[in-house]
């Protein structure tokens, strides 16, 4: 039995809940960086987005990319790790555009980026205005330890899913685990539902 | 080999846990990355700890060569970057 | 180690604050009595374990301030955005319970006995010096002369730690500070971060065969570690130990 610290308590009181704050989250006013690996820096004459397995692939350039319709939105973001952060500014281009460009059948994707990490959606979560590759954040092109030159952006899941350094999706019939699901991670992560883990 | 960013650890960083998961010390275990073969000390290699778990990389190729999460009081351990641990 | 009865328990232990004893101004020594220690080298560390009334958890690793044989002790630096290191260096009192488990680290430690002449160079970044400083305990207990360096890397004089004890400078143990933010008036020393010009004055010849032990933030420990490297230090003979963002390892 671990004896109790005497006046310890945590940093962050969870905030009230009913409203815009998930279950057992805290609001911060800082943007935590959290990585798994090294922040890659590919140069953007290197940079691509594809989005593989569909009828036939496409694929943009930076150039390319910065020349769809782009969106400026707000949105509420939630990391599993129990921070939220509330009205973040986000510029970027919505994946039911990217995705209509696309003649594809498949429910579900994997997300993949430089580095190597990769996280699973399904494709009905990416459509509907709900999810963006987003190029800016807070009206300034986004930072390198934050997911510059790009990243996925889908605010209503928890933010492991808002893969950093997105490079692609490859669409797929089946729904395999990205890099946390394969560890114990939620293969949906709803955090109004708190689904951290699987099982949950 | 590139310098490791602000804020990215070493082996040295998970002597408690490698304690906690394999019963002993570890961190002067000597691990061959499988992807480009270097081998390190624990102690040398990469750690990466973003709060959802630790991630242990080659210095040399960033290979993925340990990650460790905690569910529900349980670790995953999955060692399978490693060609060899000794 | 060899030959080693394995005494106490290598689980948590729940240890008592013996005494609590300030530095500077941010950064406080904490005295243990542990009930089951096994006894350390010089270098290793311990993991805390707080739990809140509510079971919230925290968990961070400390260099250990002492030398075998003397009392467990670590030294925390507080830092203000901080979780656990406000506790330890405000709240905690002599009495108070804390879990701990250790020793722990085979790799950053030095065992160097009275009949050891291998010359050590040790390399300091802020909190660094903590396990660098059980080294240099240790090496007055044992009664060894190989000769030390060590050049302690820190914002100003009020932030040195352990300021009487390295101004003492034991017989053979050469301490050089950089001061690399704020000097006092007439100060001689060196005035800016390290870099291989320093390392180059400071540093054993290589010929001597001498043993470096680098020791604080990542940035520091990386481009310390690559300039001896660079002077021909071979790389097994450079031991590296990176602390966070918490002044931990």
């Amino acid at each position: 039995m671990s004896p109790i610290s005497r006046g310890f308590h945590r940093r962050h009181e969870e905030a009230e809940p009913a409203g815009r704050v998930p279950p057992g989250q805290y609001v911060t006013h800082d943007f935590p960086v959290l990585s798994a690996g090294p922040t890659p820096h590919t140069p953007l004459a290197n940079w691509t987005f594809s989005i593989e397995g569909g009828s036939s692939p496409v694929s943009w350039t930076w150039s390319e990319f910065q020349a769809l319709p782009t969106e400026t939105v707000t949105v509420d973001i939630h990391c599993v790790t129990r921070w939220s952060k509330l009205d973040t500014s986000w510029t970027g281009v919505s994946l039911d555009v990217l995705l209509d460009a696309v003649s594809y059948d498949d429910p579900y994707v994997l997300a993949f980026c430089d580095g190597g990490y990769t996280t699973n959606l399904p494709v009905a979560d990416l459509k509907g205005g709900k999810a963006w590759v987003a190029y800016n954040y807070d009206g300034k092109p986004l930072a390198p330890e934050h997911g510059g030159p790009a990243r996925l952006l889908v605010p209503h899941l928890y933010f492991w899913k808002s893969a950093k350094w997105v490079r692609g999706l490859r669409l797929r019939q089946t729904d395999v685990p990205g890099f946390w699901e394969m560890y114990g991670y939620h293969m949906y992560g709803d955090p109004w539902r708190e689904q951290r883990y699987a099982g949950d | 080999m590139r310098p490791l960013e602000d804020g990215v650890l070493d082996g040295n960083a998970i002597g408690g846990l490698l304690l906690e998961v394999f019963g002993t010390e570890m961190t002067v275990a000597t691990g061959t990355c499988g992807s480009c073969g270097m081998t390190a000390q624990v102690a040398e290699m990469a750690v990466y700890q973003p709060k959802l778990g630790t991630v242990v990389r080659c210095r040399k190729c960033d290979n993925v060569l340990m990650v460790f999460v905690e569910v529900r009081g349980v670790t995953c351990v999955d060692l399978w970057g490693l060609a060899q641990l000794a | 180690m060899a030959g080693t009865a394995v005494r106490g328990r290598l689980t948590w232990q729940t240890a008592t604050v013996s005494a609590v004893m300030d530095e500077t101004s941010a950064v406080r020594t904490l005295s243990f009595e542990v009930p089951d220690w096994a006894g350390h080298r010089a270098g290793q560390h311990l993991d805390i374990r707080l739990t809140a009334d509510d079971g919230y958890r925290a968990e961070r690793s400390y260099s250990i301030a002492s030398a075998p044989g003397e009392p467990v002790a670590i030294t925390v630096e507080r830092l203000d955005d901080g979780e656990v290191s406000p506790y330890l260096t405000q709240d905690v009192q002599p009495g108070d319970e804390i879990e701990l488990r250790g020793p722990i680290g085979g790799y950053f430690v030095w065992d160097g006995g009275a009949s050891d002449s291998v010359p050590l160079l040790l390399l300091a970044g802020g909190s660094g010096v903590v396990p660098l400083r059980a080294m240099l305990r240790h090496r007055s207990r044992v009664g060894s002369s190989v000769p030390v360096r060590l050049l302690y890397s820190v914002r100003s004089l009020p932030d040195v730690i352990y300021r009487p004890e390295l101004s003492a400078e034991p017989d053979g143990v050469q301490v050089i500070y950089t001061l690399t933010r704020q000097q006092p008036p007439g100060w001689t020393g060196y005035a800016r971060r390290v870099d291989p010009a320093m390392i180059g004055e400071v540093a054993w010849p290589v010929a001597q065969a001498p043993l470096a032990y680098v020791c604080g933030p990542t940035n520091f420990v990386e481009g310390v570690a690559a300039d001896l490297v660079a002077l021909g230090y071979p790389p097994q003979r450079v031991k590296t130990e990176r602390f966070g963002a918490t002044g931990t390892p």
